[in-house]
């Protein structure tokens, strides 16, 4: 079952802070939406730093990120 | 401003176009004023710290200019409705310790009511008009110093995230509270050929100043640049300002990154700096006598970075 972090709307550094937590409880697949680029390229280095693939979907202005631990 | 018409004026050294630290008006042979403002949003939790780095914030353009602070003004938007008026006080006494400590008098300051805090100093100065410290009125061979860390924009984004080690706080505070007038002091002993302080556009960003108008370009020795604790591994965990990013995407194109180049380099030169450090420049010989009278004076992070050449294509390379 996959979780999903809505963080879209949120300033740097929350939707890092929202991953980092879903990573320390334990989640192995989950979804972040967020609506930056910031948070994006952000979330991103957080999933590759905790050894998650991560992959890229746009939806209009939303960029929704499916994580998966390697 | 581009499109704001300014009277001309022989008395106007240096003004908002020249992309310089501070305006520098002529009143006489032999005194100039040096008009700057600045203000900031909170960089760290604890009141009295935010007004004294907000207040060597402000200082510090006059420093960059070659000169010296008189007189300041109090900058202050703050939401009466969400603090206490004891925080404000906290904040204003941060600011005049430091105005103690660089000698400068307050003069008065004018405050509004605002949805998000901001404080900050208009700040007022002299150099004699011959002697102002342009930021690009760098040389072919100069030597470039770097006189603080660079990290404050990955730090205050990490005390954001509750990322940030006490030791990194304590490091980062001391750091952009400490006046770039003991580094500027030092440096008017020696023929510097041009000076600027690193704040919001990152080290980068100044870089480019410094090179505005010129046919030069800047090496820097990545090995070379201080960096605060913590930054490299933050940095790798996502822990990046937005401002940094807006600065990549505004300057990245005139800079040449070595393949070999650590990851941390490729950011950190982006990172918005608040009470950055100052950049120096000047020939060899005295670069390396003027890094020791730095280091001499407890400026420990004080470092040789980089120089000015000629180079094709990009204007800022990294190695």
């Amino acid at each position: 079952m996959s979780d999903k972090i809505d963080a879209r709307g949120l300033s740097c550094p929350q939707p890092v802070v929202l991953t980092q937590k879903a990573i320390k409880d334990g989640k192995s697949n989950f979804e972040i939406l967020v609506d930056t680029e910031v948070s994006r390229e952000n979330v991103l280095r957080c999933l590759e730093k905790n050894n998650f693939n991560a992959a890229v979907s746009e939806d209009g202005d939303i960029f929704i990120i499916k994580a998966s631990k390697k | 401003m581009r499109d704001i018409k300014i009277k001309s004026d022989s008395n106007v050294l240096v003004t908002a176009s020249d992309k310089d630290d501070a305006g520098v008006y002529r009143i006489s042979d032999s005194i100039a004023l040096i008009q700057t403002l600045d203000f900031i949003t909170p960089i760290c939790d604890d009141p009295f710290e935010y007004g004294r780095i907000a207040a060597c914030n402000s200082l510090s353009d006059v420093y960059a200019m070659g000169g010296k602070p008189l007189t300041a003004m109090n900058i202050v938007g703050f939401p009466t409705k969400k603090f206490s008026l004891d925080i404000l006080q906290k904040i204003l006494e941060g600011g005049q310790s430091v105005l103690d400590e660089a000698d400068v008098r307050l003069l008065g300051g004018h405050s509004v009511d605002d949805s998000e805090m901001k404080y900050g100093l208009s700040v007022t100065g002299v150099v004699h008009p011959d002697k102002i410290l342009r930021n690009n009125s760098i040389q072919e061979g100069d030597v470039l110093i770097l006189t603080k860390a660079l990290g404050t924009g990955i730090i205050a984004t990490a005390i954001k995230a509750d990322m940030a080690e006490e030791s990194s706080i304590s490091e980062f505070i001391l750091s952009m509270t400490t006046l770039n007038k003991y580094a500027a002091e030092i440096m008017l002993n020696f023929n510097v050929h041009a000076c600027t302080d690193v704040t919001g556009f990152g080290l980068a960003g100044h870089l480019l100043e410094m090179l505005d108008g010129t046919s030069l370009a800047v090496e820097i020795n990545s090995n070379n640049l201080p960096l605060l604790p913590q930054v490299e591994d933050l940095a790798s965990y996502g822990i990046v300002p937005g401002g940094l990013y807006r600065n990549r995407d505004y300057i990245g194109t005139a800079i040449d990154f070595s393949s070999d180049i650590k990851t941390i380099y490729k950011d950190i030169v982006f990172d918005p700096q608040t009470s950055g450090g100052l950049l120096i420049s000047l020939n060899e010989k005295d670069a390396f006598d003027l890094l020791s009278a730095l280091h001499s004076a407890g400026i420990k992070n004080a470092s040789i970075i980089g120089s000015f050449k000629t180079l094709s294509d990009k204007k800022i390379y990294i190695r």
